[in-house]
């Protein structure tokens, strides 16, 4: 079933990762194996564990049983690997998650220098480079709320870049962005995999699946229902629940 | 009521702000231990501010005022009046504060906290740098009127003899029996510093919910 193409290391590892919300089952034994430099498109309809499974992999979500290893650290309750973990990945929500009090700068420098003790100048320095790279440079001393969502959207991944992760999460990025907004932000994330970043993304963005997933994963009831190559998985869906989906989700477009 | 007077009664205002001043300056400082005392996920830090904001605000400051200036002596601590009523303020404003801070903390977006997290920030950089500033800024009506119910309650402090603004006016108004003259003259003074700080806490109130407070 493995696609990765490049073969490098293993990069994220869930091993029969069990979830539950109380009385419901909100992952159900998953495995997945993600390589370094993969891209991974995770799709599925709402409330089939997908936003989930990508939160457990940086511990924003425990999890009851089963293993997640990434890059060599393995996720337990101590509060070492976690934060080892969580400098190895970087993650874009939603909802954006600006800190609305702080400038751009202020946004991209805080945890570089907090977490990884650089300087000022060298946050800074860091900062502009990425800001620059999602093409937002000339707003760096505004506040989140005088830009737009598609821009503000840039600004949470050159936060996350900031910290030089290995991999990148996100978490449905577009979803809450006007139609207009999508391909910018659509834009920054295809010249990211373009340089080789490791990344998985919940997404119901299918052209963007096409275009640089090297595996689309569908989930449904918390379980990985299908996984494959996207071509494969658009042309000719295995699963009667994706082929429903695809259904669904083409009709829209 | 001659010039005389008058200067007894702005005495009097005087010592109503120091007191207001020493349980607001007091009452921020305690009051964040208490708020953060208050949001922690260990039991052994978060009921013990259960416990002081219910206590603070389950009885009459009138109450907590007697307790402080009768209570204090009794325990071995031989303190001036200003002290004992300014320790019963701290102690009062700390669970006020302390709970409008609490609201304001958790008030804060759940996103916040979870993008803080995922950017490996620790527990301290996250409360500090993220968190409080903006509940700061969603206390800051809350914390303005609790300001103006403190300056008032400050009144309270003439039961146990201290003389400031309302006592002066019993003294004065004593003296010259001129009790409405007296009383509105105090009353005055007290609308001429509570009232531009409802408008305030009003002002900071509407700048909030059309968001442009930065």
């Amino acid at each position: 079933m493995e696609q990765s193409q490049q073969g490098g290391a293993r990069m994220i590892e869930m091993r029969k990762v069990e979830k539950w919300y109380g009385a419901f089952h909100a992952l159900k034994s998953v495995d997945l194996t993600v390589r370094q430099g993969e891209r991974i498109v995770l799709c599925g309809p709402s409330g089939s564990g997908k936003s989930t499974l990508i939160r457990c992999i940086n511990h924003l979500e425990t999890i009851q049983d089963g293993e997640i290893v990434v890059s060599g650290h393995r996720l337990n309750d101590s509060q070492k690997a976690v934060d080892a973990v969580r400098r190895e990945v970087g993650m874009v929500f939603q909802q954006f998650n600006l800190f609305p009090h702080k400038t751009v700068l202020e946004n991209c420098i805080l945890a570089p220098m907090r977490v990884r003790k650089l300087s000022r100048a060298d946050a800074e320095a860091t900062a502009r480079r990425y800001l620059d790279r999602v093409r937002i440079g000339n707003q760096a001393e505004k506040y989140p709320a005088q830009l737009s969502g598609g821009q503000q959207q840039r600004v949470a991944i050159a936060r996350a870049l900031c910290m030089e992760p290995k991999a990148m999460l996100f978490d449905e990025p577009t979803s809450a962005l006007d139609p207009e907004m999508v391909k910018e932000v659509l834009d920054t994330m295809i010249g990211l995999a373009r340089d080789g970043m490791t990344m998985i993304c919940v997404t119901h963005e299918m052209g963007f699946a096409r275009q640089v997933a090297d595996r689309v994963i569908f989930m449904a009831d918390g379980e990985i229902v299908e996984e494959n190559d996207p071509d494969t998985f658009f042309r000719n869906p295995q699963h009667e629940r994706s082929r429903a989906f695809l259904g669904e989700i083409l009709a829209h477009h | 009521m001659g010039p005389q007077e008058l200067t007894y009664l702005v005495q009097g205002l005087g010592w109503t702000l120091i007191l207001t001043a020493m349980g607001f300056l007091g009452g921020i400082v305690f009051g964040m231990v208490v708020a953060l005392m208050r949001v922690s996920s260990r039991p052994w830090l978060r009921y013990p501010a259960i416990a002081w904001i219910g206590l603070f605000q389950g009885t009459p400051l009138l109450m907590q005022l007697f307790v402080a200036y009768f209570g204090l002596p009794l325990l071995g601590f031989d303190v001036p009046a200003w002290a004992a009523v300014g320790f019963a303020l701290t102690a009062h404003a700390s669970a006020f504060l302390g709970e409008i801070w609490r609201g304001a903390i958790q008030a804060v977006p759940k996103g916040q906290t979870e993008a803080a997290n995922a950017l490996g920030l620790h527990s301290r950089s996250r409360m500090f740098d993220v968190i409080v500033p903006q509940a700061f800024k969603l206390s800051l009506p809350a914390t303005v009127g609790f300001l103006v119910q403190l300056l008032k309650g400050t009144s309270l402090a003439a039961i146990v003899g201290f003389i400031e603004l309302a006592r002066a006016g019993v003294i004065v108004s004593n003296q010259i029996y001129k009790p409405l003259v007296v009383f509105g003259v105090v009353g005055v003074m007290y609308f001429a510093i509570c009232w531009p700080l409802s408008l305030y806490g009003r002002h900071l109130e509407r700048r909030m919910a059309a968001g442009v407070l930065k």
